[in-house]
Order: C-alpha cells, then sequence, then structure tokens
C-alpha cells in the first residue's frame, strides 16, 4: 500500500456512525476555553461530503433564529467526540445544496422509512 | 552543520493536539551511511560525503569507493555536506533531528520545460476578447537607439523547473524513528520520489 495512505490510516478513526447526506446529525463539538473544555452540540441536516481519506469533511446546515449556518467538520478529527443520528432522509442527490434557497417549512428532507427487519 | 539525504514521499495531513489541521510534507530521511572524510590538510575544506538509497547495478571503480564504509550496493545518491562532524561508516539518520526543530531542505523543483513568459514570470498578457491580436505573446523588450540593445536580466520565455531551491526554516512536526520519516510542515520543492537534502538551521 502506498506509504501515505497507510499513515493516514493510523490516524483515521476506526469506528464511525454510518450517517448519510440527508441524515439529520447532532455533532458534539468539544471546545477548548483556556483550561476549560466543553461540549457544544450542533444540530442540522448533512447536506454533503467532500475529500477522501483523512481528508474527509461533512458540511451540516441548520436554520438558526432565521438564519442559516453551515458548519464543515472533518470527519476524523479528534474535537469531534461524537455523531448522534436523529433522523434518517430519505434524497436522491449526494450533495443537498439546493437547501441553501430554501428556508422554513420548505427546508426538509423527507424521512427514510425502515420496515421489516433492517435496523 | 548536521545534514542528511531524503526522498519526498508526498504530502497529508495531521491532526495536533488542540485538532486544528496542519500540512506536513513526508520525507523518508535516510538512514545515510558516511563514505568519505574530507579535511583541510588533504582537500582544503572539511566535509562529509554520505549515501542514500540503493542501486541496482555498481560499478567496479565505486566499489573500491565503497569498500571504507562498507556498502555492498551502490548508493542511490550521493552528497557532501560541508561542515559537518563524522567518521567513516558511521550511520546517519533520523535521531539527528528532535521535534519542533528549524530545518531547512534543498531541492530539485519539478522541471516544467521550454515555458512562455506568463507562466514563467508572471506577465500579465493581454486582453483575451474586444478585437485583441495579443494574447500571451512577448511584448516590447526595450527602447529605441539609446540604450540600443536589451537590457541584462529581461525576462522572457525559456528554460522554467528543475532548478535547486532552498526552502529555509521549516519546522519538524513527528518523526518517526522506527520508519525513518520525517513530517515538516508545509511544502517542500521537488516532486514525489525526489532528492532533498534536509540540514538544521543553527
Amino acid at each position: 500500500m502506498d506509504i501515505i495512505r497507510q499513515l493516514e490510516q493510523e490516524q483515521m478513526k476506526k469506528e464511525l456512525p454510518d450517517f448519510r447526506v440527508g441524515d439529520t446529525l447532532k455533532v458534539h463539538l468539544l471546545i477548548k476555553e483556556g483550561k476549560k473544555e466543553k461540549t457544544q452540540v450542533f444540530q442540522g441536516i448533512c447536506i454533503g461530503f467532500t475529500g477522501a481519506g483523512l481528508n474527509r469533511s461533512f458540511t451540516v446546515r441548520k436554520i438558526s433564529n432565521g438564519i442559516g449556518v453551515e458548519k464543515i467538520f472533518p470527519l476524523h478529527s479528534p474535537n469531534i467526540s461524537k455523531i448522534e443520528i436523529v433522523k434518517r432522509g430519505k434524497v436522491r442527490r449526494s450533495k443537498l445544496y439546493y437547501l441553501r434557497e430554501r428556508k422554513g417549512k420548505s427546508f426538509r428532507v423527507k424521512e427514510k422509512r425502515q420496515f421489516g427487519k433492517s435496523s | 552543520m548536521k545534514g542528511i539525504l531524503g526522498k519526498k514521499l508526498g504530502m497529508m495531513q495531521i491532526f495536533d493536539k488542540e485538532g486544528n489541521i496542519i500540512p506536513v510534507t513526508v520525507i523518508q530521511a535516510g538512514p545515510s551511511k558516511i563514505l568519505q572524510k574530507k579535511t583541510e590538510e588533504t582537500d582544503g575544506y572539511r566535509s562529509i560525503q554520505i549515501a542514500f538509497g540503493e542501486k541496482k547495478h555498481t560499478t567496479k571503480p565505486l566499489l573500491g569507493h565503497l569498500k571504507k564504509s562498507g556498502l555492498k550496493k551502490a548508493p542511490l545518491w550521493i552528497t557532501e555536506i560541508r561542515n559537518a562532524e563524522g567518521d567513516v561508516g558511521e550511520i546517519l539518520d533520523v535521531s539527528l533531528f528532535s521535534e519542533g526543530d528549524k530545518i531547512k531542505i534543498t531541492g530539485w523543483t519539478k522541471g516544467r520545460g521550454f515555458t512562455g513568459g506568463m507562466k514563467r514570470w508572471g506577465w500579465h498578457g493581454g486582453s483575451k476578447t474586444h478585437g485583441s491580436m495579443f494574447h500571451r505573446r512577448m511584448g516590447s523588450v526595450g527602447q529605441a537607439a539609446y540604450p540600443g540593445e536589451i537590457w541584462k536580466g529581461k525576462t522572457m520565455p525559456g528554460h522554467y523547473g528543475n532548478e535547486r531551491v532552498t526552502v529555509k526554516n521549516l519546522k519538524i512536526i513527528k518523526i518517526d524513528k522506527e520508519k525513518n520519516l520525517l513530517f515538516v510542515k508545509g511544502a517542500v520543492p521537488g516532486s514525489k520520489g525526489g532528492k532533498l537534502i534536509i540540514k538544521k538551521v543553527d
């Protein structure tokens, strides 16, 4: 294997939640203020992934007090302590950039219903 | 002056303790064997000759030169480092450096062949539209009867790249002693697999 990819794999997280574009996420972010450490939660819809390997990152969009806010997180960052999946979304494209023009009721993704055994 | 030979492996990212992303170049540094020691009495200057890597075939004259150091195969690269300490046969590796050290790296930039002035010197070029017939060409190169010549140093198209470049004050972020790897912040001249001379900044 390419040595660079091998070195990247050492830093990559082994266990990641299986979330996809369109899912509503709760991202727990560690923030250091001086010596204090606290966790901030950012909840929104995952609208896309970019990059590969260690460089992979994802964008989460939410509407905060009527203003659209987007945050880009490096997937393997040690500052992300937890990623919770709140809702599964049913989408037909890999980048949900059309949500940037939406507000209020239309800023939504169809929920994916799960039947039968599939968990 | 401490120095070693290295090979550029490529670039990647590293997360530091605060979780910041640092762009790093990964360099295979050493192990380098000292082939010859030059002294002021015999050669007029002080230096050590070091080797890196391995070649498939070895010529007999070179084998004679390698005899003292104990190397059996021709090295990929040989270089001299001035004012460096060491004895013949000694092996230099990444333990010369420590994390946080400032180093300077010499490499050979990617060759670009015969290149136009816009790429080579950053000329602005002419308008692409509005009926302009002057796009990436060279303009005027001087004046008239006075000075009656083209001045030295006029930027013109020509061979670009494949030159020796030294980057100073690069910082070592991480050292892998088992694999002989150096992780240096930022970019380094040359392509992947390129030859690098790594020296410590005193």
